[in-house]
């Protein structure tokens, strides 16, 4: 017997029916973008936080949980437990094997973005995803007491620019009550957007820290002129939790542990991937059940082509006897049948993978400017070529019920044709 | 034209359920090679389970079945409908076309089905030529109905594709199930006068079942499935 041309009859057939075979087709290709959509955001969302902070050996506060004291540190969600004197982080800087540290001081707020007390060395030393450094999109660091560099977001969504005078807030809420108003701050730096917290933030220098919080922590601020406040010795008391870099990361472990058992008071060291992932643990469920909820999406589509299909075969019974007529087997119906559901499927996974990659090419350029949110694969890979691949499978082998319910009508029917 | 018969039933029984009532009781029938025969049957008579039977879409319980020397009740479900792909042209009532397929291709679709009959019309000059040439010979203009869809073709012209799709690649057999029964005298007549001279001029036997007894007299010989079936007629 020559080679059927049952692929070709199959997608006759389809386009016969085009209006009720788009519709399916639309209702998979739409569960696809939201399937393959969610899965992006997932996996962007999921990068961009393990992308949060890098680079860094240590991170050390005082003695909380691991995943609260990143959760301040890093992210600016939630508040210090305590503070750590400055002692201490001065014997932690100057012990042996420490390359860098920076210290922050965290406690004060400009209109809903939290201020980070600490000095040029964050935008030295802060990297994030990989080997990222900080970039100045305008300006320079900080260089004298009240000065200012803000993040892309704040920058963006505050309207400012360069030599913008601002006012910060004693305390981390959006409204705030107390304002060091005597001592407005310039901005003399504004910063690339990275995608992370830093973009949130408002830095300024440990000494301003100090310096308006010199005549009580919820006052106006002080009224010393800048020369007299920088005649004093403004070395903070203490610091909030700071940042440590090591000449060799295998030290880690070790320094960790010592950090961990200081007597003179409770300290905690965190390794930011372990956090990280601690922290993710937690987060990952909501992630988990999107995906789940969007797995049933495309259990839908599918199940969407078997209602299409079940529903059209009553009125193509004479079309099956005709082909049984012609020599088709009853094997051929099947084939046709499953065929054509897999045509379907097929149809529907390759228009919502172009739709969802067409939109992800078209958000990209806004999600890296605004957002600095880096989507690494604007372009289909394995994954969803396995996915349609998936998709078109389980659609085959949804379509042998209508499959064999043909079948089954063809052998009945004979050569009799039922209108 | 092989010398073996188009068909040849022997004590052929055939009932639809196991214990159900018995629908067709052939003692015997025969049609020979080239035969131009009309089967005369009421409906419900056994004529469309007769035809399956013949096609070898369906199995007698007992009995003895062969269409062009091929014996069809012995083949397994594969062969028959292998076999059938090779050698029968089938017509039906109405509704003969895949909706889907212009004229032409419906046409061809037993040559794209069947390794056989596509070889036949390859000494014509190819499916497409043989199919354009049945189609002229039915008084269908190819140049102008070829990419027709059905749905825009009238009752009749839909037959005249059927016949043409009957008779592409020399079928040894067509079956045809009442399909003037549709149209008016005057197309009944042209397609019953086209039907056999191209079923003569190919050399293929005809059986032909229709409950119109007038059209008897144009075929070599009429039989009535009453006479020929000893199962008792359905109501």
């Amino acid at each position: 017997m020559s080679r059927l041309p049952i692929f070709s009859l199959a997608w006759r057939s389809i386009a016969n029916r085009r209006g009720t075979a788009l519709l399916t087709i639309l209702t998979v290709a739409i569960a696809m973008t939201l399937f393959l959509g969610v899965e992006k955001v997932r996996h962007g969302a999921r990068a961009s936080f393990e992308n949060t902070i890098s680079g860094t050996d240590l991170i050390v506060g005082a003695r909380s949980s691991p995943v609260n004291l990143l959760l301040y540190a890093i992210f600016h969600i939630g508040d210090a437990t305590n503070n750590i004197t400055w002692e201490t982080y001065q014997q932690v800087a100057n012990a042996p094997g420490v390359a860098w540290t920076v210290p922050i001081s965290l406690g004060d707020s400009h209109a809903g973005f939290r201020v980070v007390g600490t000095d040029n060395r964050y935008f030295e030393h802060y990297r994030y995803a990989g080997q990222s450094q900080l970039e100045f999109a305008s300006g320079r660091p900080l260089e004298d007491m009240f000065e200012t560099v803000i993040g892309a977001s704040a920058a963006r969504e505050l309207g400012y620019s360069l030599g913008e005078e601002i006012v910060v807030a004693h305390g981390t809420g959006s409204v705030s009550f107390v304002e060091h108003d005597s001592n407005p701050f310039t901005v003399v730096g504004i910063l690339e957007p990275t995608g992370t917290p830093v973009d949130r933030s408002v830095f300024v220098s440990l000494e301003a820290i100090e310096a308006i919080h010199l005549e009580g922590p919820t006052g106006g601020g002080t009224s010393l002129s800048e020369d007299e406040l920088r005649a004093m010795d403004l070395s903070p008391d203490q610091i909030t939790a700071f940042l440590v870099g090591l000449d060799s990361p295998v030290a880690a472990l070790r320094l960790q542990r010592q950090i961990n058992t200081y007597r003179v008071e409770p300290l905690q060291a965190i390794i930011p991937g372990v956090a990280l992932s601690q922290l993710w643990s937690v987060v990952g469920v909501a992630e988990r059940t999107l995906a789940a909820v969007a797995a049933f999406v495309v259990l839908m589509g599918l199940i969407c082509i078997l209602t299409a299909i079940l529903t059209s075969l009553n009125e193509r019974r004479r079309e099956m006897a005709i082909l049984r007529a012609l020599g088709a087997r009853p094997r051929h119906i099947f084939v046709l049948l499953v065929s054509e559901s897999a045509l379907l499927a097929l149809a529907g996974a390759i228009i919502g993978t172009g739709l969802t990659y067409g939109l992800l090419n078209l958000g990209a350029p806004v999600l890296e400017q605004r957002y600095g949110v880096h989507l690494s694969d604007t372009l289909p890979g394995l994954y969803d070529l396995a996915l349609i691949g998936i998709v078109t499978g389980a659609s085959a082998l949804l379509g042998f019920i209508p499959a064999w319910a043909a079948f089954r009508n063809s052998l009945a029917d004979g050569m009799t044709i039922r209108t | 034209m092989s010398a073996a018969p188009a068909i040849s039933i022997t004590d052929a029984r055939f009932s639809y359920a196991r214990k159900g009532p018995v629908v067709l009781d052939i003692p015997e029938f025969y049609v020979s090679a080239g035969e131009r025969v009309f089967l005369k049957g009421a409906s419900g008579s056994g004529k469309s389970t007769l035809l399956g039977l013949i096609a070898g879409i369906m199995k007698p319980d007992s009995g003895r079945i062969e269409v062009l020397g091929e014996p069809v009740s012995e083949l397994s479900g594969g062969k028959r409908d292998a076999w059938r792909a090779e050698r029968l042209g089938v017509i039906f009532q109405m509704f003969n076309l895949l909706p889907y397929l212009p004229a032409g291709a419906n046409v061809m679709l037993p040559a794209r089905f069947s390794a056989r009959r596509n070889a036949a019309c390859a000494q014509a000059g190819g499916a497409e030529a043989e199919a354009r040439r049945l189609m002229t010979r039915l008084q269908l203009d190819p140049k102008r109905y070829w990419s027709s869809p059905p749905t825009e073709l009238s009752v009749g012209q839909q037959q005249r594709v059927a016949a043409a799709r009957a008779l592409i690649g020399s079928p040894g057999l067509v079956l045809a199930d009442e399909p003037t029964s549709a149209l008016d005298a005057d197309a009944r007549d042209a397609f019953l006068s086209l039907l056999i001279e191209e079923c003569a001029a190919s050399g293929a036997a005809l059986l032909f079942v229709s409950h119109d007894g007038t059209l008897a007299s144009r075929f070599d010989r009429a039989i009535d499935l009453s006479e020929l079936n000893r199962a008792g007629v359905r109501a």
